[in-house]
């Protein structure tokens, strides 16, 4: 938003004419537009990626027919939700089953506000931010409460409150490893937090304290996905239980708020992610900061973002489903104690003068072990793709 | 201007729900109506350049609260309630008298109230709430809360697992 006031200020006379609530609220509303596009676009993407990736790992070809390489299926499927009739049951109650998605929709989408793209680019630097958005995301859950008992449907108020249990008991192990970032860089705001990751990737809070804050990582990590709903911790929609879940009800496009939910909540989540423990906006090397005099930050937090929501995709189609006792024990008798003892030894260590700035040994393991881990993914990556080429060929021949 | 707008649209707004909470007949409206209520009175808390106690009220009471109230609405299969009030005789005048009681208190409290033109101006930052909480001033009482809600949680998790 800054950016966009400092924009406005160009305009000759725009300061000494326009007040200031008013230009104010015309570039949150720019802003406000601009994420929207974003996110309405996004699910166009993400959704095509993740059926590729899943025919990609299932051993299939995914969407083919439509478009060269099945390209447009997505743009044919959002074209076929929205023009599809919303059915609502007789029994249905009406105004909360409508206010249900945009409920969703809305706690999904308030996150923009916060979410660092660069040090100009952000809605607000809110003193709280990194609490706000742990706040907003309890708010998607009311939707999703209210969706389920909305629609009078036995599968979908089971959902529901597994949903609603499950986003509750994750919340708790997030914001105890959220704590951890918020004492090493002694702020909750986020633009704060990324400028002590700034000056490259051995600066970045993934390596802080080896190894201690890449647990912080992964338990923050793996909260996350939960409270996005995703497979492994995809019961409130678990399809060979419950139908579909709290959305059983939802055709059309109500059904197709549900889904944008999902995916601006996985975006957001990986967006937080990047922002608490990958730097943010933050290149990993200083030197790619800027590009031809231009701050690239927004480049890099939403492609370090796609690369988390990449991971998303990629265990959804790995890993099986958690049963409910076994999410509910992840939650609290794992996760939970884990970012606990993390709170209590980081905390300790910070208050200790010879350890307030991280363990000696800390900037030797951030370059060589991201380049280990790059290379592997990569000649995985290069093995599954022979292997899936020589299966087609074989299967051709 | 602009706050005065806010809080005027956040104050209606807050108003507004708290008598849906009231008049409405199922739970479950009621029980939204109070989201409505607590998110607007958090709206306030922000336009009073209070973040932390906006985003505070959202956690707790928006966030976790109400959604256990919910839960028990779930899991109860609360039904509409229905126009007879119940109760004997002697129970809805001791019901009146305390109601009419209550209503004299907050006549009185907004009979005193101090009028303001605005926010008064002091600091709210998170670590000034910090700072206040852990001076000696709020201390004890902080700690004594604290080992408060520690001992409902035993006793929460005693009265759920008897044998652990």
């Amino acid at each position: 938003m800054d950016a966009l006031l400092r924009l406005f200020s160009l305009i000759p006379g725009w300061d000494q004419n326009v007040p200031a609530w008013a230009s104010i609220s015309l570039a949150g509303l720019l802003a406000a537009g601009l994420c929207l596009g974003f996110i309405s676009l996004g699910p166009v993407g993400y959704v095509y990626v993740e059926r590729k990736l899943a025919g990609f790992m299932q051993d299939r070809l995914g969407p083919m027919r439509v478009g060269p390489w099945g390209l447009l299926q997505t743009i044919a499927d959002t074209i076929k939700l929205l023009f599809k009739e919303a059915i609502f049951p007789a029994a249905v109650n009406r105004p909360l089953f409508v206010v249900a998605p945009c409920l969703v929709v809305i706690g999904a989408f308030m996150g923009f506000a916060v979410l660092p793209f660069s040090p100009t680019w952000q809605g607000t630097d809110l003193d709280v931010g990194a609490f706000y958005v742990i706040a907003i995301g309890s708010l998607s859950t009311v939707g999703l409460i209210m969706a389920g008992w909305a629609s009078n449907n036995k599968y979908a108020l089971f959902g529901a409150m597994r949903s609603a249990a499950q986003i509750v008991s994750y919340e708790i192990p997030a914001v105890m490893s959220l704590i951890v970032v918020v004492m090493i860089a002694g702020s909750l705001s986020l633009q704060q937090i990324v400028a002590a990751q700034a000056g490259g990737l051995h600066n970045w809070f993934l390596w802080k304290f080896f190894p201690l804050n890449v647990i912080a990582f992964l338990v923050f990590f793996t909260a996350t996905l939960a409270e996005c709903n995703r497979t492994p911790f995809d019961i409130p929609e678990a399809e060979s239980e419950l139908v579909a879940g709290f959305h059983t009800e939802y055709s059309g496009f109500f059904f197709a708020m549900f889904f944008l939910a999902e995916y601006t909540e996985m975006f957001v989540a990986s967006a937080m992610v990047s922002v608490l423990f990958l730097g943010g906006f933050a290149a990993p090397l200083p030197v790619l900061q800027t590009v031809a005099g231009f701050d690239i930050g927004p480049v890099w937090l939403i492609a370090k973002a796609w690369a988390l929501v990449f991971v998303h995709m990629w265990l959804r189609w790995t890993l099986p489903r958690l049963r409910v006792d076994q999410l509910m024990h992840v939650a609290w008798k794992v996760l939970l104690p884990i970012a606990l003892f993390l709170i209590v030894v980081i905390g300790g260590l910070l208050t200790a003068p010879a350890t307030a700035g991280g363990f000696p040994w800390d900037p030797w393991f951030g370059w060589p072990l991201t380049a280990l881990l790059c290379g592997y993914l990569m000649l995985t990556a290069l093995r599954a793709w022979r292997w899936h080429a020589r299966q087609v060929r074989e299967a051709v021949a | 201007m602009i706050e005065s707008v806010l809080f005027y649209t956040f104050a209606a707004l807050a108003l507004v729900s708290a008598v849906v909470v009231i008049a409405q007949k199922s739970p479950f409206y009621s029980a939204f109506g109070l989201i409505v209520v607590l998110c607007s009175l958090s709206g306030i808390f922000a336009v009073l350049g209070s973040p932390f106690i906006a985003v505070i009220q959202l956690v707790v009471y928006a966030g976790a609260i109400m959604v256990l109230f919910l839960f028990v609405l779930m899991l109860l299969n609360v039904q509409r309630e229905t126009d007879d009030v119940g109760g004997s005789a002697p129970l809805r005048l001791a019901a009146a008298a305390l109601a009419s009681a209550f209503a004299a208190q907050v006549a009185a409290v907004i009979a005193r109230a101090r009028i303001v033109s605005g926010p008064e101006q002091y600091e709210a930052s998170t670590r000034k709430v910090a700072e206040l909480l852990f001076s000696p001033a709020f201390l004890y009482v902080f700690e004594a809360t604290s080992i408060l809600i520690l001992a409902a949680l035993v006793g929460a998790i005693v009265l759920a697992k008897r044998d652990l």
